[in-house]
């Protein structure tokens, strides 16, 4: 078995001390394996990426991120994951390269290391027509790519990517998603949270669903479809949450 | 809540650096922006309604307004950075979320903000100073001691505006707190004529808004009227700039961290 790298358990978030937006959750995500969270608007998935990448503290439960407390070291675990935020967060005054660099610089990472690195990225994800461009000049799919490009300046062991393709055409989606298989081929741990069951089906070793800040089933795509007896993914998540996802 | 790791650190650079990289390729624009306001009070009022205007504490009016526009220019141009430009960068461009995600800390982020906003603020009061030494109006070479003063000026607004903006539920607060609070006090804060034309009660009130020790101590430094009158006023600004800094921070870390 794989090093833990994400231990959770019985974690609970209450904003304002109301009703619980996470509400119990307990998971462990090992070592190079792409975990996935599906779950309609709402379910609580953003607030629960938030905790992992030691933005919000939890209100109750245990946590672990390379065996260390987010709450206690957040700085030690910031800087070995990337993170890719659901709302496009990329800083508008700056232009594509500045945006890397800058970032870098918030991870003390030398100059010389990130005009490699810069580089190598936005070759990777196609961008290297853009580099001197401004953001509000960059299509949906490249800022999101940017984002994610964002996300691995600082070379990181696990990936944190909340809806990494949410509203983008079918080809932009297959790019992303060739770029996120190429990746955990090279042995990042990715956790990704999304509404498209194929997305899911085509990247997750292991996901859960939740629904109302729980969650409500747990097991690899394959496994899911099978202890269901239905045809896809998708008809195991309505079935659970009884909603369309793309509502 | 935070245990262990200390929130605030070398960091704060890194954030003041990302602003100042952003106001490089702007400067232009933002410089006249900030100047255009005091050098037009500067020629409307102190020359022109300074020439019907007879010497105060026996120099001339425009020598007189001087060094108080130098302050209050301060005011404005940090005031401006930490409401508006700030709320933009949180809640529009989602700049401090994102930077948050990094190894910087929010409080690093807020006190990044925050310094950044006076250094901006001390570009434009700089500019002032050196158009105020070439018009000869600098007679004493405490002058010079009047930089730091106005520095912590920079640092004060840019906390107290911060501390506002954490407050703020949109753009409409922070014209209420610019024509409510800032400009009665560009103009009562001794900034136009002395304290002392005005009612004893107003005085006493005068003398408890923000920027009043300021333009107190900077215009005697000016004239080279140094003494442990300045004592007093320096120590305020001094305190009241510590608390907003820090309660500005925890305030922001507050509204944005949860
Ligand atoms: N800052 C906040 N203050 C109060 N409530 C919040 C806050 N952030 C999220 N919530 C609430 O927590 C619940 C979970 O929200 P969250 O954003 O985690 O859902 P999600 O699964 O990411 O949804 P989506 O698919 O729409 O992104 C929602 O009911 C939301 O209203
Ligand atoms: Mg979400």
């Amino acid at each position: 078995m794989n090093p833990v790298i994400i231990s959770a358990s019985q974690i609970v978030k209450k904003f304002n001390g109301l009703t619980a937006a996470v509400d119990g959750v307990s998971f462990s995500i090992e070592k190079g394996k792409c975990f996935g969270f599906l779950g309609p608007n709402g379910a609580g998935k953003t607030t629960l990426m938030r905790m992992i990448y030691c933005f919000s503290p939890r209100s109750s439960g245990t946590m672990t991120v390379f065996g260390r407390d987010p709450l206690r070291e957040p700085r030690s675990i910031k800087q070995r994951i990337g993170v890719a935020p659901q709302e496009d967060s990329l800083d508008p005054d700056l232009t594509v390269i500045q945006n890397l660099e800058m970032y870098a610089r918030y991870f003390d990472i030398p100059k010389t290391v990130v005009q490699q690195r810069a580089e190598r990225l936005l070759d990777f994800f196609q961008l290297k027509e853009k580099v001197r461009s401004k953001i509000d000049k960059l299509s949906g799919g490249m800022k999101r790519r940017l984002i994610i490009a964002r996300a691995l300046i600082n070379e990181p062991e696990l990936l944190v990517l909340d809806e990494p393709t949410t509203g983008l055409d079918p080809q932009a989606r297959h790019a992303i998603w060739a770029k996120l298989e190429e990746l955990k081929s090279q042995g990042v741990t990715l956790v990704l949270t999304t509404h498209y069951m194929e997305e899911a089906a085509r990247l997750c070793d292991e996901l859960v669903i939740m629904d109302l800040g729980k969650i409500i089933e747990k097991g690899s795509p394959a496994e899911l479809v099978e202890r269901h007896q239905v045809k896809n993914l998708e008809e195991v998540f309505l079935k659970l949450t009884g909603k369309d996802l793309r509502e | 809540m935070r245990l262990g790791e200390s929130p605030l650190g070398r960091r704060v650079f890194k954030v003041w650096l990302r602003d100042l990289i952003v106001w490089s390729k702007y400067w232009h624009g933002s410089l006249v922006g900030s100047l255009g306001e005091p050098v037009l009070y500067f020629l409307g009022i102190g020359y022109g309604l300074g020439s019907f205007i007879p010497a105060i504490e026996g120099i001339p009016y425009i020598q007189y307004l001087a060094p108080a526009l130098i302050a209050s220019s301060v005011m404005n141009s940090a005031s401006f950075e930490t409401t508006f430009s700030s709320f933009t960068r949180m809640e529009i461009q989602k700049t401090y979320q994102s930077i948050a995600a990094t190894p910087v800390s929010m409080e690093e982020v807020i006190a990044g903000e925050i310094l950044w906003a006076a250094t901006k603020a001390c570009l434009t009061g700089t500019v002032m100073f050196i158009a105020v030494a070439f018009l000869g109006f600098i007679h004493s070479p405490w002058a010079f001691a009047a930089i730091p003063v106005v520095m912590m000026t920079a640092l004060l607004f840019a906390s107290i505006g911060m501390t506002v903006t954490s407050y703020a539920p949109d753009y409409d607060f922070f014209t209420y707190y610019f024509t409510l609070f800032l400009e009665p006090m560009f103009l009562f804060s001794g900034t136009f004529f002395p304290l002392s034309s005005m009612p004893p009660l107003l005085q006493t009130f005068a003398w408890f808004l923000p920027l009043t020790p300021s333009v107190y101590v900077v215009r005697s430094l000016f004239q080279g009227h140094v003494g442990f009158h300045l004592l007093g006023p320096l120590l305020g600004t001094i305190v009241l700039t510590l608390f907003f800094f820090f309660f500005a921070i925890r305030r922001m870390v507050k509204r944005l961290v949860v």
